[in-house]
């Protein structure tokens, strides 16, 4: 007996018996007349990823380079994140003293509860997006595993400018290479979590973290 | 909790009612009226204003079209690419014929596990293969975590919207609902209090589940990554914590590359929620391997269930196109009245008029009487992402339940006045001397109708026409013959 495998291929070849038998996957056209590079300058790119990510009822700070580490102090202490999820590989500088911190290792990890119990986590990130106000994770370096930015129920993020790509399809371009030479799981955040599914009202907050922060820094 | 089965669709063993019949009961429900109205109006506005936004909005869906068309004359290449692709990223491919088949797979994923729990990311494909009804039999409890999958599945009900399931209910109706299901005490029917109820109930469900089961927007044939893009961060929940991940898919959600996704990920967005982007959307290759990041072991279902039967229509191919926005319901006059529930299929609305009876096959009352289930005003194309010429579709798939009913149908449905007519009229049409004697005939036989220069009442069976309409009668002379009279002679 035919294996479900081979059935179901037998059965989309006789399904497209109407395409030539020497037709290439490429003879099939695909125009790509969208935009693929924002024109914009760095500054203006910059601005439009700090309104847009505020349109999500995120809140977003622009700060000098010098001002980070007491940006993120102050912020936190704002919030009153008291135990906070440290991902390996974030710069020393951005943990402020006096927090408890959870540091997640290779060995020992995080467990889920210890994630579910903290008050917060920062975060780098891999890049950001202007024309949708969106952060995007890949695992790499100060953003550790995916867990660590989803059971914390406040995430505070500190984007780089130099990280922003101004359209969707240079974000893309950007990850392209950690996704297939190392399979790295990728996050698009854009603002917190929410749902309208109660009579379509926005209620933001559902499973992923409640509260999203940005910093953006030079 | 248990999962109660909801009223039989398209995809249940034995008939389903007619659009036209069920469409009388969800017109008579105002409640249900007044909510569709207030949902469908606002996405409507919203959505305007997301696509206004971008200028290249036409290019996007000219590309995703094109996307689509590759995909679907090559699918054989496509998925054997992806599967070489999921594996080589530590990932297990299985193939499913159909929903029983796929159902196996999953429920014998689960059981290898010893899991008696699955936590549940919202998917259509698993709606339409009755995975949750599957698993409850083989003693596996599948919990729903999207809010308003939650809620239907606790009113044990059917979804009737793609994208917001709950649309027919209101905060009343889920507070209510909590408080006898969730056991949820002094509950207000504020929309925050209900959500966080159900974040509450659901954080323990994801804190423990083993095995997690979701759909997939999208699977890359190029890397094997696959992608869920939602609101809540459920899918998030569900495909990072459990150790094992099965993810069904239908085989036509394949795209080639990870550049692709620069296309799909601006269309789908603005034309689902009418945002510039979702809150999240994951991407995952294959396992996690050393990093200890997300599931250890990922199974990818591939399912066919009538798909490659879509496949083989030429005209009917595109409706595989769809990446399940929910654009078209939207912006639909007939969607707005009726609601989901009329159309007696996981797939509501125009797409699902298009898809479900082309999936289930023609040949079932019920799923037959969807083309029809349209005024063909060309609102759903125009908005389709992917440009499915759905009306185009519709026309067909009238055609085609009529050509099936004089073909194989029994004698009643060979004997339909409306069949003998066509069948009269087609031997007419195509013989220019039998058309001008019949023109001549109808003309004479015309005269006790025509009132004051036009037909009000016609006789009979075709009385119905013009209940709601005049008829023009035919002129005294046709333009042939004016023709022939007045310039015949050069």
């Amino acid at each position: 007996m035919a294996s479900a495998r081979e059935t179901i291929l037998w059965r989309i070849r006789r399904a497209t018996r109407d395409v030539p038998e020497d037709e290439r996957l490429e003879d099939v056209a695909v125009e790509r007349g969208y935009r693929t590079r924002d024109a914009a300058t760095r500054e203006e790119i910059v601005e439009r990823f700090a309104e847009r990510v505020a349109e999500y009822e995120a809140t977003v700070r622009r700060v000098g380079g010098e001002e980070l580490p007491a940006a993120i102090r102050e912020t936190l202490q704002r919030r009153g994140v008291k135990r906070l999820v440290v991902p390996p590989g974030l710069p020393e500088e951005w943990v402020p003293e006096g927090v408890e911190t959870l540091r997640d290792a290779a060995r020992p990890r995080l467990t889920k509860e210890e994630l579910d119990e903290s008050d917060g986590v920062i975060t780098g990130c891999s890049l950001g997006i202007a024309q949708t106000g969106t952060i995007v994770l890949d695992a790499g370096e100060a953003q550790g595993r995916r867990a660590l930015t989803l059971l914390p129920d406040y995430h505070l993020c500190v984007v780089r400018e130099d990280q922003i790509a101004g359209l969707v399809p240079e974000a893309f371009a950007r990850l392209e290479e950690a996704v297939k030479s190392e399979g790295r799981a990728i996050t698009f955040i854009s603002g917190p979590s929410a749902t309208s599914d109660i009579e379509l009202n926005r209620v933001e907050g559902v499973h992923g973290p409640r509260i999203l922060e940005v910093l953006i820094s030079p | 909790m248990t999962t109660t089965a909801g009223p039989p669709d398209a995809f249940s063993t034995g008939k389903t009612p007619t659009f036209e019949q069920s469409a009388k009961r969800s017109l008579a429900d105002t409640q249900l009226r007044r909510n569709l109205g207030k949902a469908t109006r606002t996405i409507r506005a919203k959505r305007a204003i997301a696509v206004e936004e971008m200028p290249d909005w036409e290019e996007l869906r000219e590309a995703g079209r094109a996307l689509k068309e590759r995909v679907m004359r090559h699918l054989d290449e496509y998925l054997l690419t992806l599967e070489e692709s999921v594996t080589r990223a530590g990932g297990t491919v299985h193939w499913a014929r159909d929903a029983g088949e796929a159902n196996r797979i999953i429920a014998g994923i689960a059981r290898g596990h010893g899991a008696s729990e699955v936590v549940k990311v919202k998917s259509i494909a698993t709606d339409e293969t009755k995975l949750n009804e599957h698993l409850q039999r083989e003693g596996i409890e599948a919990f729903e975590t999207d809010l308003a999958e939650l809620i239907i599945q606790l009113a044990g009900e059917t979804s009737s919207h793609i994208l917001v399931p709950a649309i027919h209910k209101n905060r009343a109706e889920i507070r209510e609902l909590f408080m006898r299901r969730l056991g949820a005490e002094d509950l207000s029917d504020e929309p925050e209090a209900l959500t966080n109820a159900a974040r509450l109930y659901l954080r323990e469900k994801f804190l423990n589940a083993e095995v997690g089961v979701s759909g997939a927007n999208f699977a890359v044939a190029e890397t094997g990554t696959v992608c869920v893009v939602e609101s809540e961060g459920n899918g998030r929940m569900c495909t990072t914590l459990p150790d094992v991940l099965v993810t069904l898919m239908g085989i036509e959600k394949v795209i080639p590359s990870w550049r692709d996704f620069e296309v799909f990920m601006q269309l789908l967005p603005r034309s689902s929620t009418a945002e510039r982007m979702n809150p999240y959307t994951s991407f995952w290759t294959g396992v996690s391997g050393e990093a200890g990041d997300g599931p250890r072991e990922f199974h990818l279902v591939l399912l066919d269930n009538g798909r490659t039967d879509v496949l083989a229509d030429e005209i009917g191919r595109q409706a595989l196109n769809c990446i399940r926005c929910s654009a078209c319901l939207n912006v639909c006059p007939v969607y707005e009245r009726t609601g989901g529930h009329a159309y007696n299929s996981v797939y509501p609305g125009p797409i699902g008029a298009i898809l479900t009876p082309q999936l289930v096959g023609i040949g079932d009352s019920g799923s037959d009487s969807l083309p029809y289930a349209s005024s063909l005003c060309g609102a759903c194309y125009k908005v389709c992402p992917v440009k499915i010429n759905i009306p185009e579709v519709l026309v067909h798939l009238r055609g085609r339940v009529v050509r099936r009913k004089q073909d194989r149908g029994n004698l009643r449905e060979r004997l339909d006045p409306e069949n003998l007519a066509m069948r009269a009229a087609a031997r007419v049409f195509s013989d220019r001397e039998r058309f001008e004697k019949a023109q001549r005939l109808a003309r004479i036989g015309q005269w006790p109708l025509v009132r004051g220069g036009a037909i009000h009442n016609l006789p009979g069976r075709l009385a119905g026409w013009t209940e709601v309409r005049e008829l023009k009668p035919l002129p005294d002379r046709t333009f042939r013959e004016w023709w022939k009279l007045n310039r015949g002679e050069g």
